[in-house]
């Protein structure tokens, strides 16, 4: 029998563990959440996305009850958690500066949420033991939170928030202070213990390479509002709008303009060039104008026109940025349009076959595409 | 770095200036002679002498009560008070709370010793210990206030929310978090006030009654009489108190800076 997938958002019946019934907040004259609607399912990993200042830390501070919304509700396993303050919430929160307690040892900080249920000694005992386990710290039980290094630190926090065994923990930019490497090894890390405890877990980033890694689910987040909640795999290759699209990864936004003569579900495409037409998937009438969004690596780059290909454009290549694994080619075509291609190095750089000022064919399928509203 | 000539000239006029006065007092302190202008050897019997003058002694005893109650009771109203000023973000009157706090520092001590007293006499409370210990605790909880909220402005808040999080009332983090971190600035804030009101002479004669007399009001009435040595040693004895006070008091905020420095300088490197 194969494993179900984990999809409980698609399930029109399954009670969501969190529900935001169109939320606001407002600082004085200035909306950070506006009207914010939401379900956020048990046992998922979901993760919110956005430019700084877009709201993603005031959302948390709301659901772990330091701050109050404005207007809406927010129900937690259906329950309006508005009065309930934040010491008696089934949440639990990671701090972006890991706030440690620094008259406390490792030890002691991860006992602190514990004690103050007043677990028996030996529970607590063993439950701090197999957090300290769980997250690869028993050798640093006894330091104080000043002796040891920003990823232990990290470890220390997220074994603190989860001892308690919340039903939702939250995690505010928890891997900001690392580097990339430890932040990988970290985001791992986090996956595992997410599925070893089955917690639901909530987790703000502001890079979107981290949310498409760890997350069931991300929520692209813009000015207080959410632009799109969706898989991250929908995410990158269905954006529902060019912001989304251009936040997620490298884009090549083409804008043009729907013309007549379309097949059944394909539309032929007028833009900038005015010579070659272009041809993309979807139904949409004569005269919309539109943006085309093509990811860099869904373009082909060759010295001859390909033939049976419903889009190729001619260009000159005047930079190509060397990254190791892959290159990106950025092609000037005739109008003056810059497109960006992204080629996988699979050969040595001395056999590559184009450099700078070659001029080349970028060639798409008509699926590779995506037409998104102005 | 050496000193140039000028600046060490400056230098030892300083101190000569601020501390001359004090050096000469507990040289003569160690006096063997019963004129104090006179030196005839060194002798530590005035300071025999001390222990056996009964009022001395009172003196002393009512001092150190006054000090020891004064100092707690300023300690805990400053602390709430800082902790008010500093966490409970803008409510209405709050400029006028803070600045009312901090009027003490600048009021005339005269000022103040004088209304205190017209106020205990409007209460018709009879003056004494109890008094003093109040009109101590009302100057002095400025200073501890002072010395609490400098420290809570830059303690990172996220902590005590952190403790809420992890289900502590707040209560409970205020007590557990908040206070330990900054539990040196509270004991400076203590040994501040316990010198300050050590000290005081004004205040205390204002407040005073005929059943409490405290080291400097009796220091000051015996001087009237002519100073004796034996004065001289007592004085020795309080700057000795005062000086252990304030050292106490710098060291504990200066360790606590270094100890929360290099916490930072940690966390920065990581
Ligand atoms: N307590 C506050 N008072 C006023 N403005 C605030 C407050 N908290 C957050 N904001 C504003 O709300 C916006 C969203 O902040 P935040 O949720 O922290 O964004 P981010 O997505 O970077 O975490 C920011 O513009 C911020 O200035
Ligand atoms: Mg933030």
């Amino acid at each position: 029998m194969s494993q179900p997938v984990f999809a409980p958002w698609e399930v029109p019946e399954a009670e969501p563990l969190i529900r935001f019934e169109s939320v606001s907040k407002t600082f004085g004259e200035f909306t950070a959440i506006d009207a914010l609607s939401l379900d956020i399912f048990e046992r998922e990993f979901f993760a919110l996305l956005g430019p700084s200042g877009c709201g993603k830390t005031t959302m948390m501070r709301i659901l772990a009850g330091f701050e109050a919304p404005t207007s809406g509700r927010i129900l937690l396993d259906g329950q309006d958690i508005a009065p309930v303050p934040p010491n008696k919430r089934a949440v639990n929160m990671m701090f972006q500066s890991y706030a440690l307690f620094p008259h406390l040892s490792v030890w002691d900080n991860i006992a602190f949420g514990l004690r103050r249920e007043g677990m028996a000694r030996d529970l607590l005992a063993a439950r701090v033991d197999e957090m300290l386990r769980l997250t690869r710290l028993e050798k640093f039980a006894r330091r104080k939170p000043h002796q040891i290094s920003g990823g232990q630190k990290q470890r220390v926090a997220l074994a603190r928030s989860l001892a308690k065994a919340p039903k939702l923990l939250l995690l505010d930019e928890p891997l900001g202070a690392l580097d990339k490497k430890l932040r990988q090894e970290t985001q791992f890390e986090l996956m595992d213990i997410q599925e070893k405890t089955g917690t639901t877990f909530v987790i703000v980033t502001h890079d979107q390479e981290e949310a498409m890694t760890v997350a069931s689910r991300v929520a692209v987040m813009d000015e207080g509002k959410l632009i799109q909640v969706d898989t991250p795999d929908r995410i990158y290759e269905a954006p529902n709008s060019v912001y989304v699209a251009d936040f997620i990864g490298n884009v090549n936004i083409i804008q043009c303009v729907v013309s007549p003569d379309d097949e059944d579900s394909r539309v032929r495409l007028e833009w900038g060039d005015g010579r070659t037409p272009l041809w993309a998937q979807g139904e949409f009438g004569a005269g919309r104008r539109l943006s085309l969004a093509i990811r860099p690596e869904k373009i082909q780059v060759s010295r001859r026109k390909p033939d049976g290909v419903a889009n190729a454009v001619y260009g000159e290549i005047v930079d190509i940025a060397y990254l190791g694994n892959i290159s990106t080619f950025h092609v000037r075509l005739r109008d003056g349009k810059m497109l960006k291609a992204q080629i996988a190095n699979t050969r040595r750089i001395s056999r590559r076959s184009f450099s700078w000022e070659d001029h080349v064919w970028l060639s798409w399928s008509d699926t590779a595409g995506i037409l998104l509203e102005r | 770095m050496r000193l140039s000539w000028f600046n060490t000239i400056s230098l030892t006029l300083g101190f000569a200036f601020l501390y001359l006065p004090m050096v000469i007092l507990v040289i003569y302190s160690f006096n063997e002679s019963k004129l104090v202008t006179v030196w005839a050897g060194f002798s530590t019997k005035w300071y025999g002498e001390l222990l056996k003058n009964e009022e001395f002694l009172d003196a002393a005893w009512v001092t150190i009560r006054v000090a020891a109650m004064s100092s707690t009771l300023a300690t805990v109203l400053g602390t709430l008070a800082a902790y008010v000023l500093v966490r409970a973000g803008r409510f209405a009157g709050r400029t006028l709370f803070s600045g009312m706090i901090y009027a003490p520092l600048v009021m005339p001590e005269v000022i103040t010793g004088l209304s205190l007293l017209l106020l205990f006499i409007g209460l018709d409370i009879d003056r004494g210990v109890m008094t003093i210990v109040l009109a101590h605790t009302t100057f002095s909880m400025c200073y501890v206030s002072v010395v609490v909220s400098s420290r809570l402005a830059s303690f990172d808040t996220s902590l005590e929310e952190a403790a809420l999080d992890l289900g502590a009332s707040p209560f409970t983090a205020f007590f557990l978090v908040t206070l330990p971190i900054i539990a040196p600035a509270v004991i400076a804030g203590w040994l501040l006030a316990f010198t300050l009101s050590l000290d005081d002479l004004v205040i205390a004669s204002f407040t005073t009654g005929p059943s409490a007399t405290t080291l400097p009001i009796k220091i000051f009435s015996a001087v009237r009489l002519g100073v004796s040595p034996e004065i001289n040693a007592l004085s020795t004895l309080m700057i000795v108190v005062v000086t252990v006070g304030v050292i106490v008091a710098s060291l504990v905020t200066k360790r606590a800076a270094v100890a929360r420095a290099r916490e930072e300088l940690a966390v920065e490197r990581s």
